[in-house]
């Protein structure tokens, strides 16, 4: 990307970069082309969502604004954008702002590491896995934030559920993550991918882990049947109860996002990335960003499909399926990883 | 020269945020500067090129046991009238405790200055940071040469934490409590029966 910057100054306008100077245009320009097409996508993402529950539903969903309804999450945005921002009085200011622009942000930088071609990555670092882990174990606090800040009942038993939950799908993320990587052998997402080629990891022996990576996503992004920090029939909306305009559209589109990335994740860890299924020249001439996307699609379906079909767990069965049937399963998973790999020779190096 | 900038900026960060979290009036502030500090020593970490252990911190320290502390502390009822009252009754025990650190801190760095260089041998040597990833230099390390140190270590946290739970854990009585087993292996003819009611008798 530097290079190329340094190349079009040259060309363009006839001046040469310093080279940090184009270094540091090269990264802003990076960040732009991902975040800016990740904002449409979050928009769209929300559209389509409400169509596929229609759908399921033998409704219509969104029709009226645009062709097919599809400017509706453009207007839905700019209506929050005209309403007043109300701060509680009793709340802490500084904190209560801070806690959505917390969560946007943290659903925007963890796509720093995600690969989306071959080489096509804003940073290609060598722990990329655990970055994306660390992000995601930062969501919590976005919830927690808002939910003490609000000062108001509701917005804390919301946040209290869910710090509770997202940290007890986390461990099993963890384990999860630790039979991938043993798979692969390398922490870097690009190797993940590459570890994949013919064979996805969905269909290998971490066939088990992928349905408890999945259904772990639905818990760290607080979908339904996990969303009981919302809970809009007992707790009224938990944590964003006392949100409004922006403040709100920024949980909203950071919730999204975190969703696209969960989905982004299961694709990179288990469906091969940018990879075909086969190991056939013939499919290599779809484009490898088109097969991501189209993984990232399909994901997104079955999220959109759990949230319409299954109905929310209560509490206690959610801790016991947290601690008590995914920490155990994933935990053998991760022994029977390793042995699996140690005896078939197969452990890379 | 950038390396040089973002060292100084995160270990301002820190040194200040670190005074913050001791400084500050309401524990919940004090536990987000204790978070902005491991985020800004992470920092450290990566520019020292230690990419694990940064992101490890991050994990551990940061979506691990910083979300207890903001969970335990949120959950506080704070007096602050109470806090400072206090303050005076601790004031020469706390400041003695905290001369005995100080004293020790530059007993520490003098040593460092005055020892001259460091001449013994490290215990293993580790393969050149060029040729592997430091995770995986760090792991050959970890789980070869001191596999006895670290299984150690894991089995005292394991037995610390089946011992608090022993420690803290009740039987009370009177608790419903679904058992999924017992439901999922309930029988039809366990459940109901069908009875022939002539009519006019009732059941008796």
């Amino acid at each position: 990307m530097a290079d190329l910057l340094v190349e079009f100054f040259q060309w363009g306008f006839g001046v040469t970069l310093v080279p940090w100077l184009a270094t540091l245009l090269g990264i802003v320009v990076g960040v732009l082309v991902i975040a800016l097409p990740l904002l449409l996508a979050v928009a769209m993402s929300v559209y389509m969502d409400r169509k596929v529950w229609a759908g399921m539903q033998m409704r219509r969903g969104p029709n009226v604004v645009g062709p097919w309804g599809l400017m509706q999450s453009f207007a839905d945005g700019l209506k929050l954008f005209l309403k007043e921002t109300i701060i509680p009085a009793s709340a802490n200011k500084f904190i209560f702002l801070l806690a959505p622009a917390l969560t946007f942000l943290l659903a925007l930088v963890a796509w720093a590491v995600v690969p989306f071609d071959a080489g096509v990555v804003l940073s290609d670092i060598n722990v990329g896995i655990l970055y994306l882990f660390a992000i995601s174990s930062l969501g919590v606090y976005g919830i927690i934030l808002s939910g003490w800040a609000s000062n108001s009942r509701y917005a804390f038993l919301g946040a209290l559920r869910s710090a509770a939950q997202m940290v007890s799908y986390e461990v099993s993320i963890g384990f999860v993550l630790v039979t991938v990587l043993m798979t692969a052998g390398s922490l870097n997402l690009s190797d993940i991918v590459m570890a994949q080629k013919g064979q996805w990891f969905l269909f290998s022996p971490l066939l088990p882990m992928a349905v408890v990576f999945f259904i772990s996503a639905l818990a760290e992004t607080n979908r339904p049947p996990f969303d009981l920090p919302e809970a809009e029939a007992e707790i009224v909306a938990g944590y964003q109860v006392e949100y409004s305009s922006m403040a709100f559209a920024l949980f909203f589109l950071g919730e999204y996002a975190n969703i696209i990335l969960m989905c982004a994740m299961v694709s990179i860890l288990f469906l091969g990335g940018w990879l075909p299924p086969l190991d056939w020249a013939p499919l290599y001439i779809i484009p490898g960003w088109i097969w991501f996307f189209g993984k990232i699609f399909v994901m997104f379906f079955l999220f959109a499909w759990v949230k319409a079909t299954v109905p929310r767990y209560r509490y206690d069965q959610l801790m016991r399926l947290g601690w008590k049937v995914f920490l155990p399963l994933s935990l053998f998973w991760v022994v029977l990883t390793g042995a699996l790999l140690l005896f078939t020779g197969k452990i890379p190096v | 020269m950038i390396y040089t900038l973002c060292f100084y900026l995160f270990a301002i960060i820190t040194v200040l945020s670190a005074f913050m979290v001791i400084s500050s009036r309401n524990p919940v502030h004090s536990v987000l500067y204790l978070i902005l500090a491991f985020f800004n020593s992470a920092g450290l970490f990566v520019l020292l090129g230690a990419e694990f252990i940064a992101m490890i911190m991050v994990i551990v320290y940061v979506g691990a046991v910083a979300v207890l502390f903001m969970f335990v502390v949120m959950m506080l009822d704070i007096d602050f009238s109470e806090l400072r009252r206090g303050f005076q009754k601790y004031l020469l025990i706390g400041g003695l405790i905290g001369l005995v650190l100080l004293a020790e801190l530059a007993l520490v760095g003098m040593g460092w200055g005055l020892g001259g260089p460091v001449t013994t041998d490290p215990a293993t040597a580790i393969p050149a940071l060029g040729t592997v990833t430091n995770t995986a230099a760090l792991g050959s390390l970890l789980y070869t040469r001191y596999i006895f140190l670290f299984q150690m270590a894991g089995m005292i946290l394991l037995v610390a934490m089946i011992g608090a739970i022993v420690l803290t854990h009740r039987k009370r009585p009177g608790v419903k409590k679904q058992n999924i087993n017992k439901q999922v292996m309930r029988r039809r003819h366990e459940a109901y029966e069908i009875v022939k009611v002539k009519p006019g008798q009732g059941l008796g």
